[in-house]
């Protein structure tokens, strides 16, 4: 124990800065990512195995609208919504956008009153990201029925090309799948952090172990890549 | 035991990034212009060249600010900064596989059925 300990403050102090500290982290025969938490530093590589499987559902988007002759259906119109008589384009996927982006900023604010150990502040800045979230999933389920209501199916839709419909079920359904699973993670932490867990020390109730407000962070990074996800949904599906 | 254990923590550095509020709420307001700024290229009907340069420019600087300073990966020691954001550039080898196979997949559509499906 007492060895870890010498290693530990050797590992702080005095690492080398830019490419050489990267090689002298990578090279250390010990842990790499040094002021990293265990916690933190799994959920960036969660992450990154996640940020390959939206790439390939993004690939695959992109391999059957290039591959195939008949037109795609143009989302601008397909995905416009009339408003007192009038036809808005995309209107209501650009709302969406706007409430997944405030729920990113309200979960970075919650992030940083939760280091103040400020919990009441906190806590409700997670119930307000996971409202904007939950409402994200309640459009989200509008738009699906109103397309299946107008005759969308994963192998044909009235537009154009019958990939259409596979891919926008595909990619929306597994995005919006995240977003629900994010809102419920934000409710058990922000539960957690109301009762006031990580000030008494409190156990978990599945690891026995204590936590700490770094979860919300954890959490944090979790729902900034729910929506990060979706500036490239957006981009490639919505707007292309 | 314990103490030793509570004092190798106090020693592992694991720094919390904490920073002014101010700062998210300029990331917060950068994203809903750049939010605003790609579906205005929609509602205008930009078409060719000028709309995918635009949505991709906007579509590039949301991704950036998001994982910049929501996610603090700008704070984040290099090794990991390189272990998570250089293995998703391989996905675009992978795009330029898929790119020359739609080409032969579209050629053969049309050159054989006629362009059916």
């Amino acid at each position: 124990m007492a060895q870890s300990v010498q290693t530990h403050t050797g590992e702080t102090d005095g690492r080398p800065p830019g490419l050489r500290g990267v090689v002298a982290d990578f090279s250390s025969d010990q842990r790499a990512f040094k002021n990293v938490s265990w916690g933190k530093a799994m959920m960036w590589i969660f992450l990154l195995s996640d940020t390959f499987i939206f790439g390939c559902f993004l690939l695959a988007y992109m391999t059957a609208r290039m591959s195939t002759p008949v037109p795609w259906p143009n989302p601008s119109e397909v995905f416009a919504l009339t408003i007192g008589g009038q036809e808005i384009p995309l209107i209501l996927i650009a709302i969406m956008t706007f409430i997944l982006i405030s729920s990113s900023g309200t979960m970075a604010m919650a992030v940083n009153f939760g280091y103040r150990r400020d919990r009441r502040t906190t806590a409700a800045l997670m119930l307000l990201t996971a409202v904007l979230g939950a409402s994200f999933v309640g459009m989200q389920a509008f738009e699906w029925s109103k397309l299946i209501a107008e005759g969308v199916r994963p192998w044909e839709n009235p537009w154009g090309a019958a990939q259409f419909g596979s891919s926008f079920f595909m990619i929306t359904g597994f995005h919006g799948t995240h977003v629900s699973f994010g809102v419920l993670f934000l409710l058990i932490v922000a539960r957690k952090v109301w009762r006031g867990d990580f000030d008494a020390e409190r156990r978990g109730f599945f690891t026995s172990r204590k936590g700490n407000y770094e979860i919300v962070e954890i959490m944090g990074l979790y729902w900034h890549f729910v929506d990060l996800v979706w500036v490239f949904i957006f981009a490639f599906f919505y707007l292309w | 035991m314990e103490q030793v254990a509570a004092h190798a923590q106090a020693q592992v550095k694991e720094q919390h990034q904490q920073h002014p509020i101010r700062l998210y709420l300029v990331v917060w307001g950068f994203l809903f212009v750049l939010s605003a700024g790609s579906y205005f290229v929609d509602y205008v009907g930009l078409h060719g060249y000028l709309r995918w340069f635009l949505i991709l420019l906007f579509m590039i600087l949301k991704a950036g600010l998001i994982v910049a300073v929501f996610m603090h990966m700008a704070w984040e020691r290099l090794a990991l900064v390189y272990a998570i954001l250089l293995p998703p550039l391989l996905v675009l080898v992978f795009v330029a596989m898929m790119v020359s196979e739609s080409n032969y997949t579209i050629f053969t559509r049309m050159a054989v059925s006629g362009g059916a499906q």
